[in-house]
């Protein structure tokens, strides 16, 4: 299959289609999520909280003795907020930091969680099979129930985040100013958390433990370049995920030996990498040009000062003067000349170069500028 | 002290500590109505603890904070605060006039957005710091005086009848200190009460009515014509001060 | 004990060791969740390195890969340089790009590939005493035993030669730097050692076990000391103490070894944290309760002293403007009388001679601002502590 074939496809075959709106959504609500966790500085606490879901997963199978994902899907989310509990008592009661904290929880509970999927392996029950796909994921196996799922959790989500958005906005930006408005900031955050914990859980089954903090981050990181309003942050990281969704599952299918996870995770990454170079405000690029424009410009304004210096000396300013006259000064060329005739500023021939009136006048206002500040 | 002035905070027993290292020792301080208090003493003498104790930020271990003679929780519409610079994260996605606006949430309660009223006040008060060209900047474009101005800004949006700002005035540009010092004695004249962590001594008399000597013992308090004196400031600083009280 | 399980429980206690030297740097230089990056990160690198060579066992392998470890630490500083992202963010962006890249890269040559990606990232090192070296015609043991140990061996080397560097970096950048240490490659020397050893540790336990015997056994440490050697040491301890018992626990519940360790190493780092002496979480619980009982004492003391009324010392003024519960009042109530501070009669509290001591002295410690002195005068006039 290619790509083309994919979209075609897409009409007709159901589970395609199921599978492409479940990448879909679930992209654009860890975009949508993600968001706030980028801005709550605590970037890699969906790292440590993938990791820290299986040993949930593993004991929800184990206790209740078949592979139903809202079972394994409840034991992920008690163990991801157990975990998250943990992280912050580390941090707030001993001298242990936050990287720390994550390290300790994501290693150690993911440990645990190979221990309990090992011992599980072992057990004869046929029903195990596939536990670890929460491992790297396996989105082709998601379904019409997973997807319904999804989309109730979406729902939710967005109906939060639109009644709490002032809230969780100033206690992202300031929470301490907020503690004096009144607001309980210890009852948002967590809810908050919460939130951010269910969309993890929801999409290990997709991506996998190890890609998932990359879809939380990712969208919301590219996002951030192209905005300086947090709503169409929020809008932006929600596309981009929504958009590495659907292109992952559209490449995999397309090509029959991509895993779906990692393709969705480049895809997300491709869109990030963009950001940071293209983006008009703070893309690398773009303040590179930028950063090179007001070079140019400051040797510009240079050279045209040194001339009205020279050329004020004399009666006639605008009388020509040899080029070796700006022998000593290091930053003059070709170039420069050409840019300055361009602007209207200078004459210049072989061997000498005159101010024209325009340029005159321009340097003059330069250089009382210049004086002043001298 | 004048008994028919109103006491606008009062200050009982109010004991901080970290462990066993104490911050705050039973304090006891009444801040009369519309005066604009500096609030002075070293480092570490529990400054801005005292502002954080007093707006619920930090909770103390012993003591009470009444504000217009009711506990502060209940008069919180009453108070506003400027934090000091560099507890917010400035490269979060805000202009200028969001930040302001976020003033207003105090009022609006959960679940309203703020609508054309709340962003006439911002913008009004945007005005008042000097600072309305900025309102769509983002906030990490602006310099350390413009960011303090947008704070203030911010405070004098909520309406309220007692300012608590904690350094307003350390590290900013010329331009930003006349700005705030003149906001600062606008709200005296309507009768507001502004209450100042103050770190320069120098301009203690020329910008201020009132101080109160901190040193996680409350040294002295009262009108700065009486109790900014030698006297004190040794008491609070501990080595020998002097300095001559020069009316501008 | 078989030779295979004494080699595995050799290597295992290795490993343990070679990634607790390291690990205690990082932890301590916050920079833990570095090792979570490198280690999911140099996948590429090793996959790479197999395509070349097409031998699981070339050194090539690990060269590619501490390699690629090297370059994902240098992506991350200049990811977080240009001020886009903070660092934490640009971890968690690089990592997972870069180990996406791994895992297409291995399904894309499936056919060629004997490179299992779980056995990649969970290792298992029940196989290491099958993968045997042979010198001169001798089987001198595990490969892995080699390869781990001599990484280990280096990193004490290092360790010895720039421990004086290495300790001031950590813990004084700033001076280290004006002291003509550059910074920079002392930073790059430990991320360089991080790297290789990951590689070589992670073939043989995977690489979560490795992230773990890197972080727990120093955090754990952490907790017990901040003396720089010790925590070493005590490092190297729990890592090997882990390794032994989680290879036994593996054994009798016929799991994963690289689990069993991991969950050794969990419950070591819980036991620490709860039941430290000084700093675990029992004993700050139950220090704070009494310190801060012992400050309300004094608090309370000085207020008698500084109000002579009697409606200030009458025992429902406690309530009312010191602003305690009831269970507060009582048990500061309590302290007091118990150490002989304060005489109550009619509700009226007023202060013992032996209050009144103490409350002077406590008020010059106050306003001297000698509070540790406060410790020692606790001691002196205590008999009841808090």
């Amino acid at each position: 299959m290619n790509l083309q074939h994919y979209f075609q496809q897409l009409s007709t075959d159901y589970t395609l289609l199921i599978i492409t709106l479940g990448t879909g959504i679930l992209g654009g609500l860890c975009g949508f999520l993600g968001s706030f966790a980028v801005l709550k500085k605590q970037s890699l606490l969906g790292d440590a909280i993938s990791h820290a879901a299986l040993p949930g997963i593993c004991l929800a199978f184990l206790i209740a003795g078949v592979k139903d994902t809202h079972w394994l899907l409840l034991g992920a989310l008690v163990s991801g907020i157990i975990g998250t509990v943990w992280i912050q008592g580390i941090v707030s009661r001993t001298y242990l930091k936050q990287d720390t904290a994550l390290g300790l929880i994501l290693s150690l509970f993911f440990g645990f969680g190979l221990l309990l999927l090992t011992f599980i392996q072992k057990m004869d029950n046929a029903n195990q099979a596939g536990l670890d796909k929460y491992l790297f994921g396996q989105a082709a196996t998601l379904m019409a129930q997973d997807v319904q799922i999804m989309l109730w959790v979406s729902l939710i989500s967005l109906f939060a985040v639109l009644l709490f958005w002032k809230e969780f906005k100033i206690l992202l930006f300031d929470i301490e100013y907020a503690k004096t408005i009144g607001l309980p900031t210890k009852y948002i955050d967590i809810f908050l958390t919460s939130l951010i914990v269910l969309v993890i859980v929801m999409g290990l089954q997709t991506v996998g433990v190890v890609l998932m903090s990359a879809l939380i981050l990712a969208p919301a990181a590219a996002a951030r370049q192209w905005t300086n309003k947090l709503w169409i942050m929020v809008l932006l990281a929600t596309l981009f995920g929504a958009l590495s969704g659907i292109s992952g599952t559209a490449l995999s299918a397309s090509y029959s030996q991509m895993p779906t996870g990692p393709v969705i995770v480049l895809s997300a990454s491709v869109i990030v990498l963009f950001s940071f170079i293209f983006s008009p405000k703070r893309g690398i690029l773009m303040r590179e040009i930028r950063f090179r424009k007001s070079r140019r410009a400051i040797k510009l304004n240079k050279a045209l000062s040194l001339m009205y210096r020279i050329a004020s000396k004399h009666e006639n300013v605008l009388a020509p003067h040899g080029k070796r006259m700006l022998n000593d000064f290091k930053g003059y060329s070709n170039v420069i000349f050409k840019k300055l005739e361009q602007q209207g500023l200078i004459n210049y021939r072989q061997n000498s170069w005159s101010l024209t009136e325009k340029g005159f006048e321009k340097a003059a206002n330069l250089y009382n500028q210049l004086g002043k500040d001298e | 002290m004048n008994l028919e002035i109103p006491i606008a905070v009062a200050i009982h027993d109010l004991t901080v500590a970290y462990n066993h290292k104490p911050v705050l020792w039973d304090i006891d301080l009444e801040i009369p109505e519309g005066v604009l208090m500096a609030i002075v003493g070293p480092n570490g003498a529990g400054k801005s603890t005292l502002i954080k104790s007093i707006l619920g930020i930090q909770k103390p271990l012993a003591g009470s904070v009444l504000i217009f003679d009711q506990p502060f929780s209940k008069q919180r519409k009453k108070v506003a605060y400027v934090p000091q610079k560099g507890s917010v994260d400035w490269d979060f996605p805000t202009t200028a006039l969001d930040v302001v606006l976020m003033g207003t949430y105090g009022s609006l309660g959960w679940f309203k957005r703020p609508g054309l009223n709340e962003k006439k006040a911002a913008l009004e008060a945007l005005e008042q710091m000097g600072m309305l060209d900025f309102r769509d900047r983002q906030i990490s474009e602006l310099s350390g005086g413009q960011q303090q101005r947008i704070f203030l800004a911010r405070a004098l949006v909520q309406q309220a009848e007692i300012y608590f700002m904690d350094e307003p005035l350390q590290g900013v540009d010329a331009t930003t200190e006349k700005a705030i010092i003149k906001i600062l004695k606008l709200l005296s004249s309507k009768g507001k009460t502004v209450v100042v962590v103050h770190h320069d001594l120098q301009t203690v008399p020329e910008y201020f009515d009132w101080v109160t000597f901190l040193n996680v013992k409350k040294i002295a308090t009262g009108p700065v014509k009486h109790i900014f004196n030698d006297d004190n400031l040794t008491k609070t600083y501990g080595i020998n001060y002097k300095v001559s009280l020069q009316t501008k | 004990m078989n030779n295979a399980q004494i080699e595995i429980q050799l290597i295992a206690a290795l490993v343990a060791v070679a990634c607790a030297l390291p690990g205690t740097f990082l932890v301590l230089r916050k920079m833990a969740l570095i090792t979570d990056a490198i280690s999911h990160a140099i996948l590429p690198g090793i996959v790479l390195g197999f395509f070349i060579t097409h031998d699981l066992n070339a050194p090539l392998l690990i060269v590619m890969a501490t390699l690629t470890g090297v370059l994902t630490v240098f992506l991350v500083s200049y990811t977080q340089k240009t001020g886009l992202v903070k660092e934490d963010t640009a971890i968690g962006l690089i990592f997972p790009a870069l180990f996406s890249i791994g895992v297409i890269m291995i399904a894309l040559r499936a056919n060629d590939v004997h490179l299992d990606v779980d056995a990649v990232l969970l290792g298992e090192i029940a196989f290491a005493p099958f993968d045997r070296l042979v010198w001169l015609g001798v089987d001198v043991g595990p490969k892995s035993m080699w390869v781990v140990g001599i990484v280990l061996f280096i990193s004490i080397l290092i360790l010895k030669f720039f421990f004086k560097e290495l300790k001031l970096s950590t813990f004084d950048p700033g001076l280290s730097a004006s002291l003509g240490f550059s910074p920079v490659l002392l930073h790059y020397g430990l991320m360089t050692l991080t790297s290789v050893t990951t590689v070589v540790s992670f073939e043989a336990v995977g690489a979560i076990l490795v992230v773990a015997l890197m972080i727990a056994p120093a955090a754990t440490a952490y907790l017990l000391t901040k003396d720089l050697r010790k925590m070493l040491f005590l490092s190297a301890f729990f890592g090997i103490l882990s390794a032994i018992a989680g290879y036994w626990l593996a054994h009798v519940l016929d799991a994963s070894i690289a689990g069993s360790i991991t969950t050794i190493l969990g419950i070591l780092f819980l036991g620490v944290y709860l039941f430290s002496p000084k700093k675990g979480w029992i004993a700050v619980w139950y220090q704070q309760k009494q310190q801060k009982l012992e400050v309300s004492l004094i608090t309370f003391l000085l207020h008698i002293h500084n109000h002579d009324l009697a409606s200030e010392r009458h025992i429902r003024h406690l309530r009312e403007h010191i602003n305690w519960h009831d269970v507060t009042a009582n048990a500061v109530l309590k302290l007091a009388q118990r150490n002989n501070f304060i005489n109550i009669e009619n509700g009226l509290v007023s202060l013992t001679d032996k209050g009144l001591a103490f409350t002077k002295q406590a008020i010059t410690y106050i306003m001297d601002n000698h509070t540790d002195g406060i410790e020692s005068m606790k001691q002196k006039f205590f008999l009841f502590r808090g």
